[in-house]
C-alpha cells in the first residue's frame, strides 16, 4: 500500500470490509491533509466542532472550478438539494420540508406508520418461510425501505425497477473523486441524477394535477410563511428524499444483522428482550455507521483547528466512523455494547444538517431487526466478511447470505 | 415517571417530538416544551425518545415495578463535557 | 503519622455532610456525593415541603396549564434512599466552630463538611400592604405557580407583569398564548436588558409587541390599588397614567437566601455567598474555608474568562455544574479538585423563540449580529469586551452556539471572523447597551474592627439595609 495516503486507502475497495484499523491510524493525526489537498478529520471532538462551524460549507459550488464534483453540479439539470446548500437557503428548504414530515406542523405521522411497517416486514418474511437461505440485502433490507419511502412520498413502488440503477449510481458518486475511476463515478452520478430528475418532474406533474395525501402532494400544495416550493426545489428535494431514504437504511439494517450474527449472545438477548432494540440501533449507528464520512464539505475560509490550518477551498471529510470509535469519547470503542450508555454517536451527523429522516430510519430499522430476531430460526452467517458494495461513504454489504433452519410464523 | 431535559444541551432536533409527541412538543422552530411528569403508560415511548436524542439531553427516572429499582438515562453535565 | 489519603477514606466512609437547600443544586450535589463513593451520613435540609423540583417549567409549561405544578419533581440519577431528607424545615443558623447547622424546629445537625445551596427567592412588591392584595403574585416556587395558574384559569381581564426580565417575559408570552390581555412594565429601555443588553433586548421588545403585549418601557409601577375587599383593581404608573388590572405578577428579580448565615462569619450577604473556583466559601475576612462549600444561585465565584470578578449566575446550568464540582471537591483530595469554570449558558423560551446564551453578555461593551436575520427572529449575536469575544446569544439558531462557545473559550478577537454564509455584510458592531453596573449599595454592611494585626477583622454591621429594587438580571457581573 506504500504511496497511498491513509485517506486514499480508506477509499480503496480493498479495505471495505474492515476500514476500522485505518480509522484508528488516522486518529493519530486528527486533521490529516494529503497531497490531493483533501483533509480528513477523524477525532470525535473535532468532527463535532466542525459540524457546528459556519465556515464549513455543504455547497459543492464553493469548490474551485477544476473540482470534478463542482463541475458535475454545474452541469446538473437540477438544482442542489438542501443537503447540499448552506443557510439561509438550507434552513428555508428544510423548514418547508419538515412541515410535511414532522412536528410541530405534522405530528405523529411517523409514529403512526409503525403498524404498517411491521405488517410489511412480516409479509416479506412470510414469503420466505420455506427457504433455508436468504440474502438479507436483496430479500429484506433493500425492498423494505424502498417501499416505505415510495409510499411516503407517493411514488409507485413498482417504479423501483426504473430508479434502482440511478439511485445506486448517485449513491456511489458521493465518494471522493479519486483518480480516473473516481471521476467516472461522478460522471455516472451526474447522468443518473439528471434522469432521476426527469422522472421526478413527470411524477410531480401527475401529483400536481391529482393531489393525493402523500408527502409529495402535500409539498406541492403547501404554502407557509416561507412561501411555496418551486418546481426546481420540489424536484431536487424529492430526489434527495428518495435516495437518502433507502440507500442508507438498507446499510443500517444489513450492518445491524451482520453485527448481530457476529455477536450471537446479543442476538439471543434481543429475542427475549425486544426493548433492547432501542439502544441497540443507536449502538449500530455508532459501531457500523451507514454513512462513514461526510464527503461534501468545503472550507470557505482558512480554518485552524488544533494548530492545523485547513486552507480555504479545500475539501474536508468528516470521518464519522472514525469519530464514533474515538477512545477519548467512548469507552471500549471497538466493542459492540448494545445497551451502551451516553451514546452520543455521530451516525446521523450533527448540527443543521442532522439527518432529516432519522425518526423514520430508526423506526424502520428497529422493526426490521426485531422481526429477524423473533422469526429466524438458528440464523448463521454464510460468508464472513460478506462482499461489500462499491461505495466507501455509504458502506454496506452487497449481499448478506444467511442460512436458517426455518422462519417462525 | 419523572423526565428532565437539559435545555442548554438540547438543540431542537425534535427526535423526541417524533417519538413521544404526547410528552415533547416543539414551540416555534427549536424551542422544546415537555411534560416533566408524564403517565407511566408512556414509558416505552419516552424511553425511545431519550435513546434517540442526538445530544443525550433527556433524563428519565421511573420505578421498574419494584419500588427500589431505578432506571435512568441521560448524561450528567460532567460526563457530557468529557468528550464534547 | 496519619496519611491524608487515609483521612479522606475514613471521611468518605464515616464522615457526615449536610446540604442546606433541597432544590436543583442540592439534589445534584447529593447524587454526585453518593456516586463518588461518599457512604457517610448525608443530610439534606430544605424549607420547602417538597422533594427537589425543577423551576424553569413553572413560568412555561406549568403556567400554560399543560403540566401540573406537582409534576415537576426532578428525576434522580442515583438511588438516594439512604439520605436523611429534612424537608419543610428551614436552617436558621450556622455555627462554624461547633460545625452545626441550627434548624427552625430547634434541632441542630452537626457535620464535617457542608454545602450551602439555598438559592434565591422572589423579590416581592416592596410596599407590603399592596403586595398582600388578592391578585398580586410572584413566581418562584411550585406553590406560587399553582396559585397564579388557578387565577389565570378564571380568565382575568387584564394581567399586569411588573418587570421584563426572563421570567416576566416568559409569563407574558404564556398569557398571550392563553388569549389574555397583557401589559408589561419595565423600568429600563427594553426587556431582558440586564441579561442581553439594550441592543438585543429591543429585539425581544419587538417580539413582545408583535405578539400583542402592551409593553411599556422606561415605566415603573408606582402603586397597586385595591378595593374594599383588598382585591387588586388598578395600577398606577410613573407617567401618571393608570390601568384597571385584576392580576399583577411581580417579576422584579430575586433576593439571595443568606439571612440565615448572618453571624456565621462567612462572606455572605445580599450579593450571595462568595467562594473560590473550587466552590469553597470565603469567611468574612476573605480567607478560604476548607469544609464549607457553595453552589447554585446563591453562590458568587470568580471566573478566569471574566477577569476573576465574582459573578453570580441565576441559571439552571450553573446550578448543575457548580453543584457537581462542589460535591466532587467535597470528597476528593486537593490534587483531584476540579474548578468550576465551565462557560455559562442559559436558555429561555418566549413567544415561540428559543433564546440561548453562552458566555457572559453583561461583561460586554459591544454586540454584533453574526448570522441570520433579525427581522425573522433567527440570528446569532456575538458580544465583545475590549476586543475579545465574551458571549453569544441566539434566537432560534441554537445549533451554531457550540462554535461561539469555542471562540469564547479561546478568548478569540472581537468581532470574530465572520461566518461564511447567512452573514449581514459588513459586520457592524454596536454598543451592547447594558445598564451601568449595579452601583454599590449605599449603606455599608461590613466594616473592619480592631487595630492590632492579630485583632483586626471584618464584622457585620447591624441589620442589613433594605435592598433596593432592581430589575431582574439573567446573570449580572
Ligand atoms: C420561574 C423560573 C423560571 C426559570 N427559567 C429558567 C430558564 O429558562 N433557564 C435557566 O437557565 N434558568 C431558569 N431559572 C433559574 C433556575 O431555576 C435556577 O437557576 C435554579 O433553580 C437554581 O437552583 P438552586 O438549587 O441553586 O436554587 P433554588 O432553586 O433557588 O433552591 C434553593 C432552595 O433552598 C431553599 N432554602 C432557602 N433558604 C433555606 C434555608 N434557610 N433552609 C433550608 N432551605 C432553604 C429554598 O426554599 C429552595 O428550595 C428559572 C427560575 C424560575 C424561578
Ligand atoms: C439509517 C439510515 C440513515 C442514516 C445513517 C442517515 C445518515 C445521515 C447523515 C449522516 C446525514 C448528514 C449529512 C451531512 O451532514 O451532510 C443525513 C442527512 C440527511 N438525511 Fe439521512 N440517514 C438515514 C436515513 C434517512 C432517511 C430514511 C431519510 C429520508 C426520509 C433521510 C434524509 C436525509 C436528508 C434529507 C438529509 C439532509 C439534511 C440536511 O441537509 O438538513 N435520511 N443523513
Ligand atoms: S431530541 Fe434531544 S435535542 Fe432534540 S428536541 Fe428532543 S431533547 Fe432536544
Amino acid at each position: 500500500m506504500a504511496g497511498k495516503s491513509l485517506f486514499q486507502q480508506v477509499n480503496d475497495y480493498a479495505h471495505r470490509a474492515n476500514p476500522y484499523p485505518l480509522y484508528a491510524e488516522m486518529r493519530k493525526t486528527p486533521v490529516l491533509g494529503d497531497e490531493d489537498g483533501n483533509y480528513a478529520v477523524s477525532s470525535y471532538r473535532l468532527i463535532t466542532e466542525l459540524l457546528h462551524d459556519p465556515r464549513l460549507s455543504s455547497d459543492i459550488r464553493a469548490r474551485p472550478p477544476d473540482d470534478p464534483k463542482q463541475q458535475a453540479v454545474a452541469q446538473s439539470s437540477i438544482s442542489p438539494a438542501f443537503i447540499r446548500t448552506d443557510p439561509p437557503e438550507h434552513d428555508r428548504l428544510r423548514r418547508m420540508l419538515t412541515r410535511q414530515f414532522g412536528p410541530p406542523h405534522t405530528v405523529g405521522m411517523i409514529d403512526n406508520m409503525r403498524g404498517d411497517l411491521e405488517k410489511y416486514v412480516n409479509g416479506l418474511l412470510d414469503r420466505m418461510q420455506d427457504r433455508k437461505q436468504i440474502d438479507i440485502v436483496d430479500d429484506y433490507a433493500y425492498p423494505f425501505p424502498v417501499d416505505v419511502i415510495c409510499k411516503l412520498l407517493g411514488i409507485p413502488p413498482e417504479d423501483e425497477k426504473r430508479f434502482h440503477g440511478w439511485a445506486e449510481d448517485i449513491a456511489f458518486s458521493l465518494d471522493p473523486a479519486i483518480g480516473e475511476e473516481g471521476r467516472k463515478l461522478i460522471a455516472k452520478g451526474l447522468v443518473a441524477r439528471n434522469e432521476l430528475g426527469q422522472y421526478m418532474r413527470a411524477l410531480i406533474d401527475v401529483h400536481r394535477k391529482q393531489p393525493g395525501n402523500d408527502m409529495l402532494s402535500r409539498l406541492i400544495t403547501d404554502s407557509s410563511a416561507d412561501g411555496r416550493l418551486t418546481e426546481e426545489e420540489l424536484v431536487s428535494s424529492s430526489v434527495t428524499l428518495l435516495i437518502a431514504g433507502h440507500e442508507t437504511t438498507v446499510n443500517l439494517i444489513t450492518n445491524g444483522t451482520l453485527t448481530l450474527l457476529r455477536n450471537p449472545d446479543v442476538f439471543e438477548r434481543l429475542r427475549h428482550e425486544p426493548d433492547l432494540i432501542i439502544p441497540l440501533v443507536e449502538e449500530t449507528l455508532r459501531f457500523e455507521p451507514p454513512v462513514q464520512f461526510n464527503s461534501q464539505r468545503t472550507a470557505l475560509a482558512d480554518i485552524t483547528i488544533d494548530g492545523v490550518t485547513i486552507p480555504k477551498g479545500a475539501p474536508v471529510y468528516l470521518m464519522i466512523a472514525a469519530g464514533n470509535r474515538d477512545p477519548v469519547r467512548f469507552n471500549e470503542p471497538d466493542r459492540f455494547i448494545p445497551d451502551r450508555e451516553d451514546n452520543q454517536h455521530l451516525g446521523f451527523g450533527s448540527g443543521i444538517h442532522y439527518c432529516f429522516g432519522a425518526p423514520l430510519a430508526r423506526v424502520e430499522v428497529q422493526i426490521a431487526l426485531n422481526a429477524l430476531a423473533r422469526r429466524l430460526i438458528n440464523p448463521r452467517l454464510v460468508v464472513d466478511p460478506p462482499p461489500y458494495r462499491q461505495s466507501a461513504v455509504l458502506r454496506g454489504p452487497r449481499h448478506l447470505l444467511v442460512d436458517v433452519d426455518g422462519i417462525k410464523p | 415517571m419523572r423526565v428532565l431535559v437539559d435545555l442548554n444541551r438540547c438543540q431542537g432536533y425534535a427526535q423526541c417530538c417524533f417519538l413521544a409527541p404526547e410528552s415533547f412538543k416543539l414551540v416555534g422552530e427549536e424551542a422544546l416544551m415537555y411534560d416533566s411528569g408524564p403517565d407511566d403508560a408512556l414509558k416505552e415511548k419516552i424511553e425511545r425518545a431519550a435513546a434517540s436524542c442526538p445530544v443525550q439531553a433527556i433524563m428519565v427516572e421511573y420505578m421498574n415495578g419494584h419500588a427500589d429499582e431505578m432506571v435512568k438515562s441521560g448524561t450528567s453535565e460532567a460526563e457530557a463535557r468529557h468528550g464534547a | 503519622m496519619v496519611h491524608r489519603a487515609d483521612v479522606l477514606q475514613s471521611f468518605k466512609k464515616n464522615g457526615s455532610i449536610v446540604i442546606v437547600g433541597a432544590s436543583l443544586a442540592g439534589l445534584r450535589a447529593t447524587e454526585v456525593l453518593r456516586k463518588e463513593g461518599f457512604a457517610g451520613r448525608l443530610t439534606v435540609i430544605g424549607d420547602e415541603p417538597y422533594e427537589p423540583y425543577d423551576r424553569p417549567p413553572l413560568s412555561k409549561q406549568v403556567l400554560a396549564g399543560w403540566v401540573e405544578a406537582e409534576h415537576t419533581t426532578l428525576p434522580r440519577q442515583h438511588p438516594l434512599d439512604d439520605v436523611d431528607w429534612r424537608l419543610g424545615i428551614a436552617a436558621t443558623g450556622l455555627d462554624l466552630r461547633a460545625r452545626e447547622v441550627h434548624l427552625a424546629d430547634g434541632q441542630s445537625v452537626d457535620f464535617d463538611r457542608m454545602l450551602i445551596a439555598t438559592g434565591v427567592r422572589a423579590r416581592h412588591w416592596p410596599k407590603e400592604d399592596e403586595a398582600r392584595l388578592a391578585g398580586v403574585f410572584v413566581v418562584r416556587t411550585r406553590d406560587d405557580a399553582r396559585l397564579l395558574r388557578q387565577k389565570l384559569e378564571t380568565k382575568p381581564r387584564h394581567v399586569l407583569i411588573v418587570g421584563a426580565g426572563f421570567t416576566g417575559s416568559e409569563m407574558a408570552s404564556v398569557c398571550r398564548d392563553l388569549g389574555l390581555t397583557v401589559t408589561v412594565t419595565e423600568r429600563s429601555a427594553s426587556p431582558l436588558i440586564g441579561a442581553l443588553g439594550g441592543e438585543i433586548g429591543s429585539i425581544a421588545g419587538d417580539l413582545q409587541r408583535q405578539h400583542g403585549v402592551d409593553l411599556r418601557c422606561n415605566t415603573t409601577v408606582t402603586a397597586l390599588e385595591g378595593d374594599a375587599e383588598r382585591t387588586l383593581r388598578r395600577a398606577h404608573f410613573s407617567d401618571g397614567s393608570t390601568l384597571d388590572v385584576d392580576v399583577a405578577v411581580i417579576a422584579l428579580g430575586s433576593i439571595r437566601n443568606t439571612e440565615w448565615l448572618r453571624g456565621s462569619r462567612l462572606a455572605a450577604g445580599q450579593l450571595g455567598v462568595a467562594c473560590d473556583a473550587g466552590c469553597r466559601a470565603f469567611d468574612i475576612n476573605g480567607i478560604i474555608t476548607d469544609d464549607i462549600f457553595v453552589a447554585g444561585d446563591v453562590a458568587r465565584f470568580p471566573h478566569p474568562l471574566y477577569a476573576y470578578q465574582l459573578i453570580a449566575l441565576e441559571h439552571w446550568g450553573n446550578a448543575v455544574a457548580q453543584a457537581e464540582a462542589a460535591a466532587h471537591n467535597m470528597v476528593n483530595s486537593e490534587a483531584e479538585r476540579r474548578p468550576h469554570i465551565s462557560i455559562p449558558a442559559f436558555w429561555s423560551i418566549q413567544f415561540g423563540v428559543n433564546i440561548k446564551s453562552v458566555g457572559l453578555p453583561p461583561f460586554a461593551d459591544q454586540v454584533v449580529i453574526m448570522q441570520g436575520s433579525v427581522e425573522q427572529h433567527r440570528f446569532v449575536a456575538a458580544y465583545g469586551h475590549k476586543g475579545r469575544t465574551v458571549a453569544a446569544v441566539s434566537f432560534n439558531q441554537g445549533r451554531w452556539l457550540p462554535y461561539y462557545e469555542r471562540l469564547i473559550a479561546s478568548a478569540a478577537a472581537f468581532p470574530p471572523t465572520p461566518p461564511a454564509y447567512d452573514v449581514p455584510i459588513p459586520l457592524h458592531p454596536v454598543p451592547a447597551k447594558f445598564p451601568a453596573a449595579n452601583a454599590p449599595t449605599s449603606t455599608p454592611t461590613i466594616a473592619l474592627t480592631g487595630y492590632a494585626p492579630d485583632e483586626i477583622c471584618a464584622t457585620y454591621l447591624e441589620e442589613p439595609p433594605m435592598t433596593p429594587v432592581t430589575v431582574e438580571s439573567g446573570g449580572k457581573a
